[in-house]
């Protein structure tokens, strides 16, 4: 497959399916690692860089997870194309951003994307619908033990695995799951769950990572702490406590709406529509704005217009890169906004 | 004894009787851009090289990186209340051990994890884990002295 083909198709992580994917919209499992006959990559030569690049492309794509993996060369690939990665959460900006020799491995099924180069030498991520993260931590650990039986890593007996940065030591594990909190927002009550979570050393953020907004009312959260705690018992207190807990304030806070005033809810939701329907000319981040009460509407059995899947489509297809490739040319932020009005509205009229 | 009794309280009014201790939390960020911000300022083992990928202490505080692996154990003395402040409080490893470890830090990794569980069991009050767990560490501990 081609990044082309990719473009054209929905990630499997945005499905819309999984448990609790009324609030949850996907999971993810990180790893961060790095080989222990190199230097990290703030010191490393550009030969280092092409050395270990050359290294973990062949040891992926010789384990069972990766033979089926496309690599791409993100120091070769244009603009565009690192951008839709980007935009399908496969790479972060950093890894776009980057110079030099870098890159991913993707598995067919889009779940796992391995970046090489990054911050660290490597980094493992494994994504999925809804929340799975038992089954998440499952399949990263597999292919971390099997890349361990061909590669040594940077490993202390007191601090664990080693990475450039010591905020990731220990375990070099980040678990994120994006949620989508809506009438949390309305209601005001998000800052009191962005409080509580600070308080038990959680990162709360928009969906493109550190210093991001929280656009189309989605929210990642993740740990920051990786040492000294065990991976399952993240992968636990994620799974069983933290994000069932955020799952049910949202859900009682969309019921409280419900109970204020019914027209006033649906007057948010076919607002939206209309606008998303009707605009002639729209910006990436007002689109996603406007799809947030479609989805809430949607799981809410209020809005049947459309299904989630085609929200989750758009959701992923409006933003720029996305656009352009399915658009077949490059274009600037005007025509952009032009050919986005026109998406939409073939895409979701009825 | 005094009879133990559960009370479910909104923020409010926990604050108002005094249960709720406001702390201060910083993000990881937070404490590594604080310790990037007194950069300018000369902290101690500054000048600290190390040998193997020749960067200086401060170099790793004005960029937030480390050079090499073996800046772990250049800088070990300096590095240990930054990485305690951004683990909270944390000072080794719990958890997967690297399929290279020796047996020994296999076993002072169980261990670890071990005596980690038995007091999440005990915070708990799930005594039956945690007398389990109190077992499971001691033969740990006795197959290590032996």
């Amino acid at each position: 497959m081609t990044l082309d083909e990719m473009a054209r198709t929905t990630s499997a992580w945005l499905r819309g399916d999984g448990p609790l994917s009324d609030v949850v919209i996907s999971s993810r499992v990180r790893l961060a690692r790095n080989l222990a006959d190199f230097p990290f990559l703030t010191t490393a030569s550009e030969t280092d860089r092409t050395e270990i690049y050359r290294q973990l492309v062949d040891g992926i794509t010789a384990t069972s997870a990766g033979s089926d993996a496309m690599v791409v060369d993100i120091d070769a690939a244009d603009p565009i194309e690192r951008e839709i990665l980007v935009e399908r959460h496969l790479i972060s900006r950093q890894l776009a951003a980057g110079e030099g020799r870098r890159g991913v491995t993707i598995s067919r099924s889009e779940t796992c994307a391995l970046m090489i180069n990054e911050e660290d030498h490597l980094r493992m991520q494994v994504l999925g619908g809804g929340l799975r993260l038992d089954e998440l931590w499952r399949t990263v650990n597999d292919i971390d033990d099997d890349l361990a039986s061909r590669h040594s890593f940077s490993y202390d007996s007191q601090y664990g695995f080693l990475t450039a940065c010591p905020t990731n030591v220990g375990t070099g594990i980040r678990v994120s799951v994006m949620v989508h909190l809506p009438a949390l927002r309305i209601t005001k009550e998000i800052e009191r769950v962005e409080r509580a979570a600070r308080d038990m050393r959680l990162a709360v953020r928009g969906i493109h990572g550190e210093g991001t907004e929280a656009l189309g009312d989605l929210y990642q959260i993740s740990n920051q702490v990786t040492l000294g705690v065990a991976e399952e018992e993240i992968i636990e207190a994620f799974g069983n406590r933290i994000i069932p807990k955020i799952v049910e304030y949202e859900r009682t806070a969309r019921k409280s709406l419900s109970q204020q005033g019914d027209s006033q809810l649906d007057d948010r939701i076919y607002r939206a529509y209309g606008v998303l329907t009707n605009a002639r000319c729209i910006t990436s981040e007002e689109t996603q704005a406007l799809l947030s009460p479609l989805r809430m509407g949607i799981h809410m059995g209020r809005f049947d217009q459309i299904d989630i899947a085609t929200v989750n489509e758009v959701f992923l297809h409006a933003q720029p890169a996305h656009l352009q490739a399915l658009h077949g040319r490059a274009l600037d932020d005007d025509e952009r906004d032009i050919v986005r009005a026109d998406y939409l509205r073939e895409r979701l009229a009825r | 004894m005094p009879e133990k009794r559960e009370r479910h309280l909104c923020e409010g009014c926990a604050e108002r009787e005094g249960v709720i201790v406001k702390q201060s939390h910083h993000t990881t960020s937070q404490i590594l851009n604080e310790f990037i911000k007194h950069k300018s300022k000369a902290s101690p083992g500054d000048d600290r090289t190390c040998p193997r990928c020749g960067i200086t202490f401060r170099e790793f505080r004005m960029k937030g990186q480390l050079g090499c692996p073996n800046d772990y154990e250049a800088f070990r003395p300096m590095l240990k209340p930054l990485i305690e402040r951004a683990h909270a409080g944390a000072t080794h490893h719990v958890g997967k051990v690297s399929a290279t470890a020796d047996e020994g830090v296999q076993r002072q990794t169980d261990l670890l994890k071990l005596k980690r569980r038995l007091q999440v069991a005990i915070d708990q009050e799930q005594y039956e884990s945690a007398a389990n767990l109190r077992d499971e560490i001691a033969a740990l501990e006795s197959a290590e002295s032996s």
